[in-house]
């Protein structure tokens, strides 16, 4: 596999003025006053991904994934640290950037597309594709100005995707337009995917990392904490998006719930397709706490069956040692592995208490005729 | 996947593709070609420019010719009219001198402010940022070229013929003003958007650099003599425009020694009397400086590149 985003060794750091002199008579005033501190927003990353796959970057706020992003597009140069690309990179790190908007729909797209560093001749053969991908044929001649914020961002994501990039660069843009659209990028974004092509996605949504990538990567105030397959990378980062909650909501977590473990009471997690199943999941809490319990369930593929919303299911923990038992009377899956996910919330379900990621793998098998996840059991006759 | 590689025309192997590195420093000559590879970018953004300035006015690009004939008509009626300078034909230097004059000021004027202005754009999509002052060069090259088409109709259709012989040196004189032009505006942008004032400060200077410049006035007739006393003259040709200025006054009003038209001196020094060879030289010389001044320039914006994400 050739190698087509290779970081080595790439830092970045931002300075960050407390007080800005941004005027000629304030320098001269204030020749060495207003603070500059500076932020490490990177810290000698090393990231290599080869061509044709699908990389999810993943961190909370503030983590330095956008800037790793900037960085591989060439927005920002590293402060040390070099990054080699091959092949052509387009980069959506804001939907419609580069807009003119007083210039048509026609001319933003030649813009964007030279912007994007493709040439007048290639936009030319593509042109018709973006403004049907856009769906706005009928307003490619007015000026953007006019243009809803709907249509503005169809537009930018129509060009960036249909300039074929070997390298796509996604930064928590999905989230545009309605959901047909959206569904329409996520689509589209998986042909790219089947074409061989290089995918870098930046998001807040783990399912949609789980839904796209092979492989994620997590990263926490400028370090890289885990490069992996992307159900482990994004259970790390479960992980430590809880550690950091104890971390920084301390007074309210002191109680130190930790779940223990997931067992079942016939000890094993083999199921056959349409029979109970009971699970103990053990809880560990340092004194009385009233929360909800929440529990996921997954393909092995990263497709989310069943989720309980953010409310749960109340429980009280006393001091100690707690079991909850979780009853699913039938289950109504079809052969594979399932990842499960356990955890507790407080009880408006704002703040995860404990979690844990892929708490135990259900094994369903399932001699049936039907194929897919559920068993719908349907009866086919006719009338 | 099971169909093969082959069977996908989209699917191609980047084995063999370039290596494209994204590190702190870029050396001078790889900003350059990076520059050179988006000329495409550049045109398209001095195309936009011009489309945005006269979108929705009815005159369009004709307002590159109106407000220049304005400023022609005002410093005439002033100096010849009013003034009484005594230069025949003077519209004819005036208007020479201008152009070269408009396509320096607007250029430094639009470009000082450019990357502050398309912050969004610079922190969003990587392309070489000082294509952004180079298109509103660009852009005033094109009025440019606009307004010295109208003065080469109107010296035709007026019967003064220009100096034929000298027109070789125009596209020297032109390149020079054009490097000059953009190594300026692209160092004005990037200090800009360290120092805010440099907007403001620029176009005050400008103001001042204007009457240093023989523009309104005939260097040879007024400073030249005083300066020339004291062995001086130097220090005006300092000032890379007025040699530029000078050259395209050559060109087109063509005489450097002429007759008064009012009374009190009979014959007034309007031009130098250099020779072809002068003329060539000092120019061949400025153009050495001017592309010199780019290449500083471009090495000077990239260092100040670096830190435009954490100013702007």
């Amino acid at each position: 596999m050739t190698t087509v985003i290779d970081v080595q060794g790439v830092s970045k750091q931002f300075k960050i003025h407390h007080e800005r002199h941004q005027s000629l008579k304030e320098r001269l005033l204030h020749p060495r006053s207003g603070s500059t501190e500076v932020f490490n927003a990177l810290s000698s990353i090393n990231l290599t991904v080869g061509q044709g796959e699908t990389v999810g970057i993943v961190g909370q706020n503030g983590s330095g994934k956008s800037t790793l992003l900037k960085c591989i597009c060439g927005v920002l140069k590293p402060t040390t640290g070099e990054i080699r690309l091959r092949g052509s990179l387009a980069a959506l790190l804001e939907l419609g950037a580069g807009f003119q908007t007083e210039l048509s729909g026609r001319d933003n797209v030649y813009l964007y597309g030279a912007m994007l560093g493709f040439s007048k001749k290639m936009v030319d053969g593509i042109f018709d594709e973006v403004v049907a991908f856009s769906e706005i044929e009928q307003f490619i001649d007015t000026q953007v100005k006019f243009y809803s914020s709907g249509m503005y961002v169809r537009l930018a994501f129509a060009v960036a995707v249909n300039v074929n990039p070997d390298i796509l660069v996604v930064d928590e843009v999905l989230a545009v337009g309605d959901e047909r659209f959206q569904a329409k990028c996520v689509d589209r974004i998986q042909r790219f995917k089947d074409e061989g092509r290089t995918i870098l996605l930046v998001t807040h949504n783990a399912d949609q990392v789980r839904a796209l990538c092979d492989r994620a990567v997590v990263l926490q105030s400028g370090d890289m904490i885990a490069d992996g397959p992307t159900h482990e990378s994004l259970r790390i980062f479960r992980e430590h998006l809880l550690e950091d909650a104890v971390v920084h909501d301390s007074a309210r977590l002191s109680e130190s719930i930790k779940i223990d473990a997931v067992s079942s009471p016939t000890g094993s997690f083999g199921v056959r397709s349409g029979s109970a199943l009971h699970l103990d999941v053990s809880v560990h809490s340092t004194s009385a706490y009233s929360g909800n319990f929440v529990m996921e369930l997954f393909t092995r593929g990263g497709l989310l069956i069943s989720r309980n919303d953010a409310q749960g299911s109340p429980i009280n923990l006393v001091p100690g040692h707690n079991v909850v038992g979780i009853d699913l009377a039938q289950l109504p899956l079809l052969d594979g592995l399932y990842d499960l996910n356990v955890g507790i919330v407080d009880h408006r379900g704002h703040t995860v208490i404990a979690w844990s990621e892929q708490a135990a793998t259900i094994q369903v098998t399932y001699d049936g005729r039907e194929a897919g996840i559920v068993e719908l059991g349907a009866t086919i006759r006719q009338q | 996947m099971s169909d093969a590689p082959s069977a996908d025309p989209q699917r191609r192997s980047l084995e063999d593709t370039p290596v494209r590195v994204v590190s702190a420093r870029a050396t001078l000559s790889a900003r350059l070609k990076n520059l050179w590879s988006r000329r495409e970018l550049l045109l398209g953004l001095i195309a936009s420019d011009i489309r945005i300035k006269y979108k929705n006015s009815s005159l369009g690009l004709f307002w590159s010719m109106i407000s220049p004939a304005f400023t022609l008509g005002v410093y005439f009626l002033v100096f010849s009219v009013f003034l009484k300078n005594g230069i025949p034909n003077f519209v004819i230097y005036l208007f020479s001198g201008l152009v070269v004059w408009n396509m320096f000021q607007s250029s430094i004027n639009t470009a000082t402010g450019v990357i502050v202005d398309r912050a969004a754009l610079v922190k969003k999509v990587s392309f070489p940022r000082e294509i952004l002052a180079l298109s509103n060069v660009g852009a005033s090259v094109v009025y440019f070229v606009v307004q010295l088409f109208v003065l080469a109709i109107f010296v035709g259709a007026v019967g003064h013929a220009p100096a034929w012989k000298f027109i070789v040196i125009l596209p020297i004189s032109f390149l020079s003003l054009y490097f000059f032009t953009s190594a300026l505006a692209m160092v004005m942008s990037a200090v800009n958007v360290y120092l805010r004032d440099m907007k403001h400060l620029m176009e005050v200077l400008l103001q001042l650099w204007f009457w240093l410049t023989p523009v309104v006035y005939s260097y040879e007739n007024s400073i030249a003599p005083h300066l020339a006393h004291r062995g001086l003259s130097f220090l005006y040709f300092l000032n890379p425009v007025t040699l530029i200025v000078v050259t395209f006054q050559r060109v087109f009003y063509v005489n450097t020694i002429v007759h008064s038209t009012v009374a009190p001196h009979p014959i007034i020094d309007v031009l130098p009397t250099w020779s072809f060879d002068k003329f060539l030289y000092l120019n061949g010389v400025l153009l050495a400086i001017a592309i010199l001044s780019f290449f500083v320039a471009e090495a000077i914006f990239g260092r100040l590149e670096g830190n435009f994400e954490s100013e702007l």
